[in-house]
């Protein structure tokens, strides 16, 4: 029995949120619909665990769909990176669900919860299947089931505010274009090579070398994920669908959908095209860093001029994501690094914080920053909750976010871009003011009169400090997370050095 | 005990006592008695280091690993080991002062303060002892949030504005300079121990060194080195206390420590006068030295006076470290511990004239030396100290700055340092000499603490502020006295690389 | 030998991938430039049809017949995968459809509109009024 279920672990992952999502919505009631959620949560993060435990040491596990073999079968190819994605999807999952009972029930009435975290077990599905799966059609199919249940989600913020609908159907709107796109470029790359599996793809690539085909399905891929990781420019539809969006559902999107994103990306780019595609250099130095920076800067700076909290750290997610790119585009295994532990430092962080803001709306019924005039008092944890989650956003040492910086400067350094290195910390002091404006406001700021403001409830304020906490201690303790990202990077550039010779 | 348990214990009784405090908020005697028996335990410990430390041990204590190399380590060489016994030191009488100066002035949140005051002592004495640069960065941080708290304690728009100064600058060019240059010196060097002789020579390009070093001088923005100054001023919105210890001591000695250190034991005062790659700093420094002086001429506010005075004697230091030789930093650090005994008697003796009298301004202090004799006369002793007259200790710190620029071929800066002497005259001096000379002034009522306390009825400040202000005055005239032993133990500071191999 | 710099015979014999373009560029200028919410889907529909297509025929193999085995040898059969593929593709694009019209239903529900220009108008509207609000309550 247990032999049966460790063979099937890679399946077992996906397949456990799918098949509770469908019982999920038929169960009536809001409490037991999330009971069955985070019961297919925690199995999920215990799967997760497990692959990421027996992929610690260099081994690849191939998990072959239906017994069919690839590359004509669907294959489930787990290596250090997506099991380390994996864990970081479903431990997010994990934090956010506990979180979410209070803050659905408060803000999405009873008979459509059911509704809501069937969708929620649909999307983590998605982001599921995206990072495990070998197989490039497959990686699509699951970017679409993750798309269209974070859509639902996203319109459930309705009952608060009917903004929501427009948001989730602008977002709708360009993220099937974005998907589409990724489409027609697996569509050139399989008629290239005739394949769709993508160490398969990586090898034929290789032994075709460049052509105008591959380029354009390379461009098609880029723009495609692109829009879905909200890349400068393409990033229209991200402001108003995490303002929007309930609170649990920005916390755990603004974690993880924008991190798989950049996944696939990281993926397509050294395991598809490998490291010495001179085009993809190209692109990545002269196109991408650009507008990476350019995001650094012009969302840090619409950020400082937000009003709304959400709408605030929104914009910051867009920055961060600049930083997430700008790793991939140094080319080297430190830059590589860099990325993919922001990846994991950002999801923590800006789950925090997202959770914080939900924790707001909960007990003030408002994320309007100019509300939150001496919330300190009002609510110290959660503000509390907030500052260290911001610490960590502006990057102070012994927070995840200094890890990030660090590498990131020291790739910067390593290849001798001096103004990319300022840049990156002049960029970063801007999060200083906008993270400071609230601090401010909420301390410093005497509250209005007559309004009363509780505490959030114990299993609001449990996730998001376990979030804050979380993002404490891997600043303190960055050997785990370095280790796992540096082996991560090694094996994703050992993979394509083999390409190309 | 070994002596690494207590440097553990110095640094974290501070840290420690806060929950002590924090549980004690509601009773504020015994809440301040656990304050200032903190700060004796602390001294104790640190006094308990001095003894093996002036015999040639070098405590250390390795923790943790926060990145793979990076160690959160101390170690005590003679310089952190004199920073810390002149903070902790200096904590005592400081803590005792808070008590009546707080209770005095009737400030708020007073438990708030206590908290926040142990934790950058704390942070203080992290940064004297720290084994590296990273350990240093960390507490040199930590040493800036916890001060925050401090310098916008009375909450008023006031107050808000300069603590945002004060964060905003700190924060900036620690981010955007300090941390570019650690991260810098870490990709060369592949290491950020203090070590002695320093660890670049040979691995940085001479011609890259005056840039280096630039990032530091500016990104030690603690050091007040113009034009990263304006943030000293801004913090004298902060209770007197906390301009007394933190910002003519912990706050402003830990950024000029923190440039010893570096030029001492990271770039090595060898490699600084083989390569002069400090020569302009020499230039900077003579120019801050004189400029903040003549400001300080302007300023009728009386902390804002000895604000700007402390950032020009702050760069004395930075010219100490400048010079590049045995002597610069022999006189730089013992211009921390004279310096600091002097300013610090300056900003409570400013303390006790607003709690007796309400007076924050030169122009009002006519004829009170008459009423708070012995205030002014521990002011007169101070501001001897710091223009530098014997028999005060002062004079030494000077002496033995003139000596450097002498060694380094610099006369033109022997002129700067007496001309900075004039200038330290003339805007220290009038102020006793109003006190004691001037006809107290005709119009009582001209501002509206006048009107509060009656001219006539303005007597000496608490007892528990007038001790420490007596305490600290006699310790300027033993520092002369004293000065061979201090000697003596600077010579220990290792200029040269250690030969053994 | 000079360079052909318009090989007409290329272009006829490859006119599926104009077709694809063609379509393309049609369904993503529909999907930006129309205001009415409804059209925007159906601009999409276009967008995404031409996707299939491009597999379809990508995978079709001139004179080959229907992958369905026959025994005979000799036989030239079409390349399934894509078109399987497509299968797929198509059921994603009609949900996105449900779910897109789903939400212009809710969407004219609420704002009683379908046209972009209005509700932004309207949004505009709800921003004016929530900060004067906001600032009436600092007063």
């Amino acid at each position: 029995m247990l032999a049966m279920i460790e063979a099937n672990l890679p399946a077992l992952q996906v397949v456990l949120p799918m098949l509770a999502a469908p019982i999920c919505a038929m169960l009536g009631r809001g409490a037991r619909a999330w009971a069955l959620t985070m019961v297919a949560v925690l199995l999920a993060f215990a799967v997760a665990v497990s692959l990421f435990v027996a992929t610690l040491d260099g081994t690849i596990i191939s998990y072959r769909m239906g017994n069919w073999a690839p590359p004509i079968g669907i294959e489930y190819r787990v290596d250090i990176l997506n099991a380390f994605v994996l864990l970081v999807i479903s431990g997010i999952a994990l934090f956010v669900l506990p979180y979410a009972r209070a803050s659905v029930a408060h803000e999405i009435s009873e008979e459509r919860q059911p509704l809501f975290y069937s969708a929620f077990l649909l999307c983590l599905t998605g982001l599921l299947g995206v990072t495990i799966t070998g197989d490039a059609f497959n990686i699509f199919v699951f970017l679409e089931i993750s798309s269209l249940s974070t859509y639902a989600l996203i319109a459930t913020g309705a009952e608060r505010n009917k903004r929501a609908l427009t948001a989730a159907y602008n977002y709708l709107i360009m993220g099937t274009v974005g998907a589409t796109f990724f489409v027609i470029g697996i569509g050139m790359l399989y008629m290239i090579t005739g394949t769709l599996n993508l160490a398969d793809l990586a090898q034929r690539i290789a032994e075709h070398g460049d052509s105008r085909t591959l380029r354009m399905g390379f461009v098609f891929i880029l723009i495609g994920v692109g829009l879905k990781l909200a890349m400068f420019p393409l990033h229209l539809w991200l402001p108003n669908a995490y303002s929007f969006a309930p609170s649990a559902v920005t916390a755990f999107i603004a974690a993880t959908a924008t991190k798989v994103a950049i996944y696939v990306l990281l993926r397509f780019m050294f395991t598809v095209f490998g490291f010495d595609y001179d085009f993809q250099a190209a692109t990545l130095r002269h196109v991408v860093l650009p507008l990476a920076i350019v995001a650094m800067f012009a969302a840090s700076i619409v950020a400082v001029f937000q009003d709304d909290l959400k709408r605030m750290l929104a914009y910051s997610s867009i920055a961060q994501v600049g930083y997430m790119l700008l790793g991939l585009t140094f080319l080297s295994h430190t830059g590589l690094m860099a990325s993919v532990i922001h990846l994991f430092n950002h999801a923590v962080t800006k789950g925090a914080l997202f959770m914080v803001a939900g924790c707001y709306i909960f007990a003030a019924g408002t994320s309007s920053i100019s509300s939150l005039r001496g919330i300190g008092r009002d609510m110290p944890w959660t503000t509390a909750a907030f500052v260290v989650a911001g610490l960590s956003l502006i990057g102070l040492p012994l927070t995840v976010g200094f890890v990030s910086k660090w590498y990131l400067v020291l790739a910067a350094l390593e290849l001798n871009w001096w103004p990319v290195a300022l840049l990156i910390m002049a960029s970063s002091l801007l999060a200083i003011i906008y993270i400071w404006r609230v601090v401010e406001t909420a301390y410093l700021q005497p509250a209005p009169e007559g309004v009363v403001r509780k505490e959030a409830p114990l299993w609001m304020l449990l996730p998001t400090w376990g979030l804050a906490a979380l993002s404490v201690f891997f600043g303190t303790y960055a050997a785990l997370t370095t280790a796992a990202a540096s082996r991560a990077a090694s094996a994703l550039i050992s993979a394509s050095n083999m390409l190309w010779q | 005990m070994t002596d690494s348990t207590i440097l553990l214990l110095a640094i974290f009784i501070p840290a420690g006592v806060t929950f002590l405090i924090a549980a004690l908020g509601s009773r504020p005697n015994l809440r301040d008695g656990a304050s200032v028996l903190a700060a004796i335990a602390t001294f104790i410990a640190v006094l308990t280091l001095l003894g093996p430390v002036m015999e040639g041990a070098r405590p250390e204590v390795a923790l943790f690993e926060v990145m793979p190399g990076l160690l959160l380590a101390f170690s005590i060489e003679p310089l952190g080991m004199l920073f810390a016994v002149v903070a902790s030191g200096l904590w005592i009488v400081t803590a005792v002062y808070s008590i009546g100066y707080m209770r005095g002035a009737g400030e708020k949140k007073q438990t708030r303060f206590y908290i926040c005051f142990a934790i950058a002592i704390s942070g203080a004495l992290g940064i004297a002892f720290s084994a590296n640069l990273f350990t240093l960065f960390i507490f040199y941080e930590i040493l800036t949030i916890s001060t925050y708290p401090l310098v916008a304690h009375k909450e008023t728009p006031e107050a808000r504005k300069g603590a945002r100064t004060y964060l905003a600058i700190l924060m900036t060019t620690s981010i955007a300079f300090l941390l570019v240059g650690i991260v810098w010196v870490w990709n060369i060097a592949g290491t950020l121990d203090f070590r002695a002789g320093g660890i670049l020579d040979g691995k940085l390009d001479p011609s890259f060194a005056p840039f280096l070093l630039a990032l530091f001088a500016f990104g030690i923005g603690k050091a007040a080195l113009m034009p990263f100054h304006r943030w000293l001023p801004a913090a004298m919105v902060a209770p007197t206390p906390v301009s007394a210890l933190l910002h003519a001591v912990a706050v402003v000695k830990a950024g000029v420590f923190t440039m010893l250190k570096v030029g001492t034991y990271i770039f090595g005062v060898g490699f600084l006068s083989k390569t002069g790659a400090s020569d302009w700093l020499i230039w900077l420094a003579a120019a801050s030295i004189l400029i903040a002086s003549i400001v300080a001429l302007t300023k009728d506010d009386l902390k804002a006076r000895l604000a700007y005075s402390t950032v020009s004697q702050l760069s004395y230091i930075t010219l100490g470290m400048a010079l590049a030789n045995q002597m610069g930093v022999i006189g730089g650090s013992m211009h921390i511990a004279t310096h600091a005994v002097g300013k610090i008697t300056l900003f409570m003796c400013a303390g006790a004239i607003y709690v007796a009298a309400h007076k924050t301004k030169i122009s009002e202090l006519d004829g009170l030396g008459r009423k708070m004799p012995i205030t002014f006369i521990a002011f007169t002793i101070a501001a001897l100290s710091i223009i530098g007259l014997p028999p005060m200790g002062g004079a030494w710190s000077k002496w033995y700055l003139m000596l450097a620029s002498a060694d380094a071929g610099q006369i033109a800066i022997i002129g700067v340092l007496m001309l900075s002497s004039l200038l330290n005259v003339a805007y220290l001096l009038p102020i006793p000499a109003r006190a004691f000379f001037a006809a107290p002034s005709a119009r009582p009522a001209h501002s509206l603490g006048a009107a509060a306390a009656p001219g006539d009825q303005i007597e000496e400040a608490p007892l528990f502020c007038l001790v420490p202000i007596c305490i600290t005055a006699v310790g300027c005239i033993v520092l002369f006295f004293a000065i061979g032993g201090l000697y003596e133990f600077l010579l220990h500071i290792p200029i040269l690389p250690e030969t053994t191999p | 030998m000079e360079e052909i710099v318009f090989d007409f015979g290329f272009v006829l014999t490859h006119y599926n991938y104009w077709m694809f373009v063609v379509l393309m560029m049609t369904g993503l200028y529909i999907t930006v430039s129309r205001g009415n919410l409804v059209k925007k889907v159906v601009g999409l529909n276009i967008f995404q049809t031409a996707v299939f297509l491009l597999y379809v025929s990508m995978g079709k193999i001139v004179g080959g017949t229907a992958p369905i085995l026959t025994g005979e040898p000799g036989t030239v059969y079409s390349n399934p995968l894509p078109h399987v593929l497509i299968l797929t593709a198509i059921v994603v694009g009609i949900a996105t459809t449900a779910l897109a019209l789903a939400l212009v239903v809710r969407i004219r529900e609420t704002y009683d509109t379908i046209e972009e220009d209005e509700i932004i108008a309207l949004e505009l509207a709800m921003d004016t009024t929530a900060k004067a609000s906001a600032a009436g309550s600092e007063r």
